[in-house]
């Protein structure tokens, strides 16, 4: 049974694998890797493993599943074979760095140095290998107020209905593009709140890109599912296409969608909740912060980590797995999961050559036929370029700082060459969400400024930690002399009371250059 | 020749001698690496500090002292250009002391400091201090941790937003008419028919005067005029922390809050260039330190940490020379960019034109550090 | 704004939001249980004020950021509602006291 923790002081000094979230990706890489022999850490922010696309799955009912769907009731079994697994596990912890460990770290027989956060301490744990299984992220979709009260992204209405059993009461509207805006809406019929328009804003053209694809698509398991749920989804509710431009607009909260069509017609649509969603991109803070090489993927245009045919980065000892990795949806996550599982137990020597070889091989093939048919729907829900760059200079793009995409653009105009400078001289991505939801975009915006491809331009550099973490968390960890040294100059120990020399004088120190 | 003056290096010593230049109506061209580089400039903390400064160097405390002293005419140049506030601000800054030992050692350097001759000068202020026991300093900065053993105040530091000044800077130099020229790293430099000829992979540009203020770069670069700049690695680490409702008005030496509401936490100095990855050890002393010195920062949420290099001489006093085999080619070396900003816009250029460096910034030749040959 | 589906039944947790008495069920996050309540908005940004309300519901997006217990800048979205829990809009930047 897989150990749970509740402090960071309680967890080992350090583990063979620690792998960072609990999602189809991390679930199926901790199994895999336990079964092997590994130690295992597996930590994860929220309050119950199932990551976004399992939210909710250990505590959830009949009803729900059968609300949710089946792709949404797979998860319980993979929630039950990790739980038998013998991985440790943290919920509500964070990781919020992962590097090589620190030259000064005293008997370090470890590569890799994880900082966590968990029941308000913050401790570095040793770890011979780093999974990284962070999942996606919805892109940025920047269209002009949506920051109000009352827009949010289609990812939290389905995680509300998943965790809490909420569903939309007023009028509800959901815009934008992907296949978890059909899955929504048909969730939500389902549970019998309807949304009152579907505003799909993929652009026609993407239909003619995608069709070369088509054919293997049709031979995949997402095919028949997929187009039936578009169906029905249009039979039910009302389905508006060839969308050039939309805009929410309200007072202190939304109230209204404009939208606009490609033929220049304009119509307001009054609702109560408006429910954005551009496709999923790679969460990639902490792949980025711990040294992690990018690349720019033209055809999803986004930025994910590089990663080797064994799904393993840049940087020595850290593997990435899932969505984290690239968008592939939660049953190649789940392979890819098992994949890292055994390259950890491969390279820490664990399993033979030949074991290794022969399951790799198997997976890979699985892995295959999974994908089968991605090609079509990266093609098809690419996002198109009026959404992903506002074209309206009042659109918020970083959305902590409240900087609009007319400073983002008059800044380029001074020759801003990547997303860095970008961030010192306007401070965008430099509020709590560290660029979650504006680094794709001002990515893009100096990309179009300057002519060139984001992957000229870059990505934000991160930093840890990653996420925010109490100054007293990082004041409690271990000090050490050549550390105090490089701040204070010196370093200076009060002699401890009551011992022989703490009686000699009250300003009695020993001071080391 | 394309340009009047070529300046290498788009930090901020090189945009405040660039405006400085394009302000005395020469054509200037500043070369800049592209968005990821070695960049004291983007790592900055943002003092205009004063106080413990040009220990060993006289020239370097009355240097530093006038640059303070001129901060509030530069900010106000660039804000009325720009429309860009530098966030300049000069309440007096207090170097923080937590322990006995430390008030001690604080004491006897600035006691030094202040009896070194020709401290004085016309046209600079002088160099004034308090010394300031725990309840003196707790009087003045309510929130001090009650461990805190005392504070050195000087009235004459003060502190700045560094990004935004370097914001500001680029914009004043846009428009002024100023070439930036992003992606166009310096690798070689003839001097030729009284100019310089500046090339790169696939480029090369023409100017009558060089400033080199490539920062850590400048080191290769100076010899190829015939200069020498030597530089020390010093690797500095900062904390930051979220926006926090204002609680400190003056900057420490250690820790200061922006005018944005966040507070940087800095400074180490650890003598590498090794990596620039945060180290948590020094993480740790910072944050425990920062704590030490302000215990409501406890509950505060660190950000971001990050490390950046320092550009700095052996003895830490700026250098700045001019070529006397190729004149007319200037290199200017130096920590503390943002103290020295207003020096480096509104005085040195006005004597890089003319063509000679004043008597004031000789001892800041990095002649002085031509060790003899072996005895 | 949200209805609780008939459904699910869980027991009870109470909870203030600005001094104003809320339930939420249990296993509720912070962030869900507002949205129930039929309270929008969070917080004001400390840029212009502007009101904000969760945006993400999974950690990402920090628009629910909401003082817990007296504690600036927590995440309602990541953060379970406990029985007796106070939580209030957070106002611009944060705010912290010297402690007695």
């Amino acid at each position: 049974m897989s150990e749970r923790f509740t402090s960071a002081s309680d967890l080992r000094r350090s583990y063979d694998l620690v792998i960072v979230g609990a999602g189809p990706a991390g679930l199926a890489a901790a199994a895999t890797a336990s079964g092997f022999g590994l130690s295992v850490l597996l930590a994860d922010e929220n309050g119950a493993p199932g990551g976004q696309i399992y939210r909710g799955i250990t505590r959830s009912s009949e009803a729900d599943r059968r609300r949710l769907g089946p792709d949404y009731a797979a998860g319980k079994k993979l929630s039950a074979a990790f739980a038998e697994s013998a991985a440790a596990y943290t919920l509500g912890a964070l990781v919020w760095s992962v590097a090589p460990t620190d030259e000064e770290t005293p008997d370090a027989d470890y590569p890799l140095e994880v900082g966590i956060s968990l029941g308000g301490v913050a401790r570095a744990i040793g770890a011979q290998r780093v999974l990284l299984a962070t999942g996606a992220i919805e892109r940025p979709f920047p269209i002009p107020g949506w920051t109000l009260p009352g827009v949010m992204s289609a990812g939290a209405a389905q995680i509300l209905l998943k965790t809490s059993a909420l569903a939309p009461s007023g009028r509800t509207v959901i815009a934008g593009s992907g296949p978890l805006l059909y899955l929504l809406a048909s969730q939500l019929i389902a549970a019998g709140a309807p949304p009152v328009a579907l505003v799909d804003t993929t652009p026609r053209k993407n239909w003619r890109v995608a069709l070369p694809d088509f054919p293997a698509f049709a031979m995949s398991s997402y095919a028949a599912k997929g187009l039936k749920l578009l169906f029905d989804v249009a039979k039910r509710i009302r389905v508006i296409r060839n969308v050039s431009a939309l805009e929410a607009v309200g007072g202190d909260k939304f109230e209204t969608l404009i939208v606009t069509r490609t033929n220049g017609t304009m119509e307001r649509i009054d609702a109560d909740l408006l429910l954005l969603h551009q496709g999923v991109a790679p969460n990639l803070n902490l792949s980025s912060a711990a040294g992690c090489a990018l690349e720019w993927d033209e055809k999803q245009a986004l930025f994910r980590p590089k990663r080797d045919e064994w799904l393993e980065s840049s940087e020595a000892g850290i593997s990435i797995a899932g969505d984290g990795g690239g968008i592939v949806g939660a049953q190649a996550s789940v392979i890819e999961g098992e994949i890292a599982g055994l390259v950890a137990a491969f390279r820490l020597s664990r399993i033979s050559k030949e074991m290794f070889a022969q399951r790799g091989a198997e997976l890979k093939k699985r892995l295959a036929s999974v994908l089968r048919g991605r090609a079509f729907l990266d093609r098809l829900f690419r996002p198109a370029d009026e959404f992903r760059v506002p074209q309206r200079d009042d659109a918020i793009v970083c959305r902590c700082e409240e900087v609009s995409a007319g400073r983002v653009r008059a800044t380029a105009a001074l020759g801003v060459q990547g997303p860095n400078q970008m961030k010192a001289f306007l401070r965008c991505g430099m509020g709590p969400c560290q660029g979650r939801l504006c680094g794709l975009t001002v990515s893009e915006m100096i990309a179009q400024a300057r002519g060139v491809s984001p992957a000229d331009v870059g990505y934000y550099r991160l930093r840890p930690p990653v996420k925010p973490v109490p100054l007293r968390e990082f004041a409690a960890m271990p000090q050490s002399d050549a550390a105090i040294t490089a701040v204070a100059g010196f370093v200076e120990r009060s002699v401890e009371k009551g011992s022989a020399a703490g009686s000699l004088e009250p300003d009695n120190r020993i001071v080391e250059r | 020749m394309t340009y009047d003056v070529i300046v290498v290096g788009g930090g901020l010593v090189g945009v405040s001698v660039g405006w400085g230049l394009a302000r005395r109506k020469l054509s200037v061209a500043i070369l800049d690496e592209g968005d990821v580089a070695l960049r004291a400039a983007r790592a900055n903390f943002g003092l205009v500090w004063v106080q413990s400064k040009g220990l060993g160097s006289t020239a370097y405390s009355r240097w530093s002292r006038r640059s303070a002293a001129s901060w509030a005419e530069l900010n106000a140049a660039l804000k009325d250009e720009t429309g860009i506030d530098s966030g300049h601000s000069q309440p007096g800054g207090f170097s923080i002391r937590l322990t006995d030992l430390e008030m001690q050692r604080g004491e006897a350097s600035m006691a030094k400091l202040a009896a070194q001759p020709g401290m004085n000068a016309p046209g600079v202020p002088p160099l004034t201090y308090e010394l300031l026991d725990h309840a003196e300093t707790k009087r003045r900065l309510p929130h001090i941790g009650p461990t805190v053993a005392g504070a050195i105040f000087s009235p004459l530091d003060g502190h700045a937003n560094p990004l935004r000044l370097l914001a500001a800077f680029h914009a004043a130099l846009k428009q002024r008419g100023a070439t930036y020229l992003p992606h166009r790293k310096a690798m070689s430099i003839v001097h030729r028919n009284g100019g310089f000829e500046v090339s790169g992979e696939g480029w090369t540009l023409g100017a009558g005067k060089l400033v080199i203020a490539a920062g850590l770069g400048g080191a290769k670069l100076a010899p190829m005029v015939g200069l020498s700049t030597p530089l020390v690695p010093s690797r500095g680490q900062i904390i930051v922390t979220e926006r926090l409702q204002p609680f400190l008005h003056h900057p420490t030496g250690s820790l200061r809050q922006t005018d944005e509401g966040t507070v940087l936490i800095g400074e180490s100095k650890e003598a590498t260039l090794d990596s620039e990855r945060p180290r948590p050890p020094v993480t740790a002393v910072l944050a425990e330190r920062a704590v030490r010195s302000f215990p409501l920062l406890g509950n505060a949420n660190a950000m971001r940490v990050w490390t950046g290099f320092r550009v700095v001489t052996p003895d830490g006093f700026p250098a700045y020379d001019q070529s006397s085999t190729c004149p007319g080619a200037f290199s200017l070396a130096c920590h503390s960019g943002v103290t020295l900003a207003a020096n480096h816009a509104l005085t040195l250029p006005e004597q890089i034109a003319a063509g000679a460096l004043s008597d004031e910034l000789s001892s800041f030749s990095a002649r002085r550090f031509d060790v003899p040959a072996a005895a | 704004m949200y209805r609780r589906l008939p459904d699910r039944a869980r027991a009870l947790v109470r909870f203030t939001f600005d001094g104003e008495a809320l339930t939420a069920q249990e296993g509720d996050t912070v962030a869900a249980a507002l949205l129930a309540a039929g309270q929008l908005a969070t917080r004001h940004t400390p840029v212009s004020r502007a009101p904000r309300a969760p945006y993400c519901m999974m950690g990402v997006c920090f628009e629910c950021l909401v003082v817990i217990d007296g504690a600036p800048n927590r995440q309602g979205c990541l953060t379970p509602v406990v029985e007796g829990m106070r939580v209030e809009t957070q106002q611009g930047a944060a705010v912290f006291e010297d402690a007695e």
